[in-house]
């Protein structure tokens, strides 16, 4: 009965951590033209990078039921070439479910993106990266946590625009920022233990703006250390399931917060708001260590792989 | 996980002396302004990054600000401060300092703003 229980709510667990899965593997940075993007929390970054989160710690609003998750996350993300890089990621998670003990251990899946830089755009600091995700079924607590039994690929493509290219008119609204991300999942079991695996389109965007580009880019308002390496955000993150019996259920986060970053490594904080009924109720947090392995160890593992 | 990050960070710790000044140059400081006006000719353009640079790849163009370029000398680092590119200067009008520098660890970075003079 305990185990049955359990099942079901880390069953939910999984629905959500599933369909977030894609928006929190973010991990790339860097420059188009003069444009800086830092390395945004919930959706990913338009930008292939030799970086790594170490940890982001995650508390999640509280699910449906009552349930309280909080997890750790790490990723890596490696350049093979200058324009082709890979991202894997993991997490561990405590579920505590109302009246019963937690269960800890690996959540999720083991994930591995290969991504593309197709478009970097200097003077219209513009970025495009297309890529494909794969979530590894069988490498988290599927019964305890609802980790997938199933293996989850995923074509991927993000977009970042930096508004430094608009008129003096606009000189306000030049550190702004978009970045934003759309993939789908194809679950390669349409169903696990009788529940459907439905397929999912996910999108995602974060709104930017850099006081560091304002500050030494568009106009000296004053601000010095650590103001001026401030970047204000608001990101959200949707996914809407498509077919199998959950057709137009959308789950979707909405994260305002804000990051700050170094030379050698970021630190960036956000609140967490359900944007729907199905993500939960209430609020919850997410912080986040990063580092620059390309200004850490720019002359051995920050480097690409392979020139070309 | 805790073990690898105290790793890491302890690596970090003991690299970052190591490296010194090893990282994307960012612009920390800009005289005159970025975006400011002044109100007599300044002697120089001078620019501080967060890192020091490689004057050989690193440069300031000028052009007035409809975009028409000014005839400068080279821009050449501040023997006192690697992290420092000084250009000599300037009438009065309105100006696009436009910039670019390669910090001694090969990152490249680049940025451009605007400023007056007598204006």
């Amino acid at each position: 009965m305990l185990a049955a229980s359990s099942t079901g709510r880390a069953r939910f667990a999984l629905a959500t951590s599933l369909i977030l899965a894609h928006a929190s593997s973010a991990v790339a940075h860097g420059f188009a033209g003069d444009r800086f993007f830092p390395a945004t929390i919930l959706t990913p970054d338009p930008f292939v990078a030799d970086e790594m989160s170490l940890p982001t710690a995650i508390i999640n609003p509280p699910s449906p039921d009552g349930s309280r998750e909080i997890d750790l996350e790490a990723d890596l993300a490696k350049r093979i070439t200058p324009d082709l890089g890979l991202t894997l990621s993991h997490q561990w998670e405590r579920l505590k479910p109302p009246g019963m003990p937690a269960v800890t251990g690996l959540g999720g899946t083991l994930n591995a993106e290969l991504d593309y830089q197709f478009l970097l755009n200097a003077p219209h600091q513009a970025l495009g990266l297309i890529g494909i995700s794969t979530g590894f079924g069988h490498t988290g607590r599927v019964q305890a946590l609802g980790a997938p039994d199933f293996t989850t690929i995923s074509p991927v493509i993000d977009f970042g625009k930096g508004f430094g290219d608009l008129p003096e008119s606009m000189l306000w609204l030049r550190p702004l920022a978009i970045t934003g991300t759309f993939s789908f999942d194809f679950p390669t079991k349409t169903q696990s233990a009788g529940f459907p695996n439905p397929n999912s389109f996910n999108f995602g965007f974060s709104f930017q703006y850099s006081l560091e580009y304002l500050q030494h880019h568009v106009k000296d308002i004053g601000l010095s250390a650590p103001f001026d390496r401030l970047v204000p955000l608001v990101e959200v993150s949707f996914s809407t399931a498509v077919n199998r019996g959950f057709g137009g259920q959308t789950v979707g986060t909405i994260q305002p917060g804000v990051i700050w970053f170094g030379q050698y490594v970021q630190v960036g904080a956000e609140a967490i708001i359900p944007a729907s009924r199905l993500a939960g109720h209430g609020y919850g947090g997410v912080v986040q260590l990063h580092f620059y392995l390309d200004d850490i160890f720019p002359n051995s593992i920050g480097r690409p792989l392979f020139r070309y | 996980m805790r073990r690898v990050l105290l790793q890491l960070l302890t690596a970090a710790a003991l690299n970052l002396p190591a490296l010194g000044a090893l990282a994307h140059a960012f612009l920390n400081q800009a005289m005159p302004p970025v975006g400011g006006a002044v109100p007599a000719s300044p002697k120089e353009i001078r620019l501080t990054f967060s890192e020091g640079i490689e004057p050989r790849f690193s440069g300031i163009e000028i052009a007035t600000g409809a975009g028409q370029a000014i005839a400068t000398g080279p821009a050449f680092p501040d023997p006192a401060d690697d992290k420092q590119l000084v250009l000599s200067l300037l009438a009065p009008g309105r100006y696009r300092v436009t910039w670019h520098v390669v910090s001694v660890d090969t990152h490249r970075t680049e940025g451009d703003y605007t400023f007056s003079v007598g204006q």
